[in-house]
């Protein structure tokens, strides 16, 4: 049996295999939910049954790296009745830029619309594409005419990645603010849950699909 | 559907094959067109209620049935809705004017923190259509913008939405205020929003979850004949 399965959104997997491999974590497994269902938060508790159900009595623990996402507790309900324990925070925005940051940026301007390294390289896909706008770009304003900002709350200091947080911003019609966020609670999390600090020797994790 | 309309002239359709093409220009997003339907119906004497209800309601509820089903998405529902706006912009003078039945008045608003209001939209415009007159509070209602206007419009409804996890808890916030004032049994309070559920709104004291658009319509249809019902009773 493996010690620890990390049940995760898509759109941190990248940045967890970042941080297991720089804090050398061992006997940690990852598998991930669709990213995707960032548009379709009433399909996440049943998707994360699924992948509870699947991995039952081959791991020591499972934990999820998920928000509530906008699935209005149910998620919690299912976790709870799982046994399985999730990082905190309503949003993934709110666990990489700290809860109490986080509000704040909510405070200043409730208009705000938040993008992640994740969110901003797949941004056609998952915005345009997902919301529909590549082909009625007409309904741009129904989406977004409530928002004044979009705020890239970056992961990494990548200038490219920069760039196109803006011209999506130009995109949406919304002013730009970039803060820069590391992986925030989003590693320290990790790190706490795999019981240990940096570890010696090479790291055995895997990814699975 | 658009494909094959290519060559379709709206005005020599008789009655019951145009209103089967507003249900499909509606389907597609058409909004010139349901203009066009909606102006021919009312030239050949239909009245602004029927072209409403059997040309645009309709039509929309086809939507709502379809996305509820999977097979239509929320641009597709959106386009929809914009056309249907345009068909009750042309109507709602014309409803007041011919005194069109009323079905009962409802106050709606995205709860506070919340900017939000596509599902809040779409529940007021077919609130509208259905016969509700509606007072639309707008985004981030606080609970003093709620109680003034419950207490300015005296509605039969009160309808709450919210889309973010982190404001639906708001809700309660308005219903225990209502509470602690007297007032929370003189107004049916209905709530919707993409994270909420049905045990949500019973924890919170509303009357009822409604899913969608559609569901609000029937949820609000069917208190409102509860409560003609209790008032006969008591009369």
């Amino acid at each position: 049996m493996r010690p620890l399965l990390i049940i995760a959104c898509g759109a941190l997997a990248r940045e967890i295999g970042w941080v297991m491999d720089a804090n050398d974590l061992e006997g940690i497994d990852l598998t991930c939910l669709p990213a995707e269902l960032h548009n379709r938060p009433d399909r996440i508790p049943d998707e994360m049954r699924r992948k509870i159900d699947a991995s039952q009595g081959k791991y020591e623990r499972i934990i999820a790296l998920y928000a509530d996402c906008g699935t209005g507790g149910l998620l919690d309900e299912l976790l709870a009745e799982k046994g399985v324990e999730r990082i905190g925070g309503a949003h993934c925005y709110s666990f990489y830029a700290g809860e109490p940051a986080f509000e704040k940026m909510h405070e200043d301007e409730i208009g705000t619309f938040y993008l992640t390294d994740y969110l901003v390289r797949f941004f056609d896909r998952l915005i345009i594409k997902g919301l529909g706008l590549d082909r009625h770009p007409e309904l741009r304003d129904a989406y977004f005419g409530n928002y004044k900002r979009l705020t890239y709350l970056a992961q990494t200091e990548d200038p490219a990645l920069q760039e196109q947080a803006k011209k999506a911003a130009d995109t949406l019609g919304l002013d730009y603010v970039y803060h820069f966020t590391g992986y925030g609670g989003l590693g320290d999390f990790i790190v706490e849950q795999s019981g240990k600090g940096a570890a010696d020797g090479a790291a055995d994790h895997r990814i699975l699909a | 559907m658009a494909d094959q309309d290519d060559d379709i002239v709206l005005s020599e359709l008789n009655d019951e094959e145009l209103v089967q093409q507003m249900h499909d220009d509606l389907y597609d997003g058409l909004a010139d067109e349901i203009v066009e339907g909606t102006n021919i119906l009312l030239e050949r004497g239909w009245t602004p209620y029927d072209t409403l209800t059997k040309a645009l309601v309709e039509g929309m509820r086809i939507v709502g049935i379809d996305f509820r089903d999977g097979i239509l998405f929320v641009p597709e529902v959106l386009m929809a809705a914009n056309a249907m706006k345009s068909g009750m912009g042309v109507l709602r003078p014309l409803l007041v004017e011919t005194g069109a039945p009323k079905m009962g008045k409802m106050v709606i608003g995205t709860v506070k923190g919340d900017i939000h209001d596509i599902g809040k939209n779409l529940v007021g415009m077919m609130m509208e259509g259905a016969g509700f007159e509606v007072v639309d509070l707008g985004i981030n209602v606080d609970v003093d913008k709620y109680l003034k206007a419950l207490e300015e419009h005296q509605p039969d409804i009160l309808g709450m939405s919210a889309l973010l996890t982190t404001t639906m808890p708001y809700m309660k916030v308005v219903i225990d205020t209502m509470i602690e004032k007297g007032i929370r049994n003189d107004y049916v309070v209905l709530v919707g929003g993409a994270p909420l559920n049905e045990a949500f709104a019973d924890n919170i004291g509303a009357d009822a979850y409604c899913r969608d658009a559609a569901v609000a319509v029937e949820t609000a249809k069917d208190w409102m004949s509860r409560r003609q019902g209790s008032a006969l009773a008591q009369s």
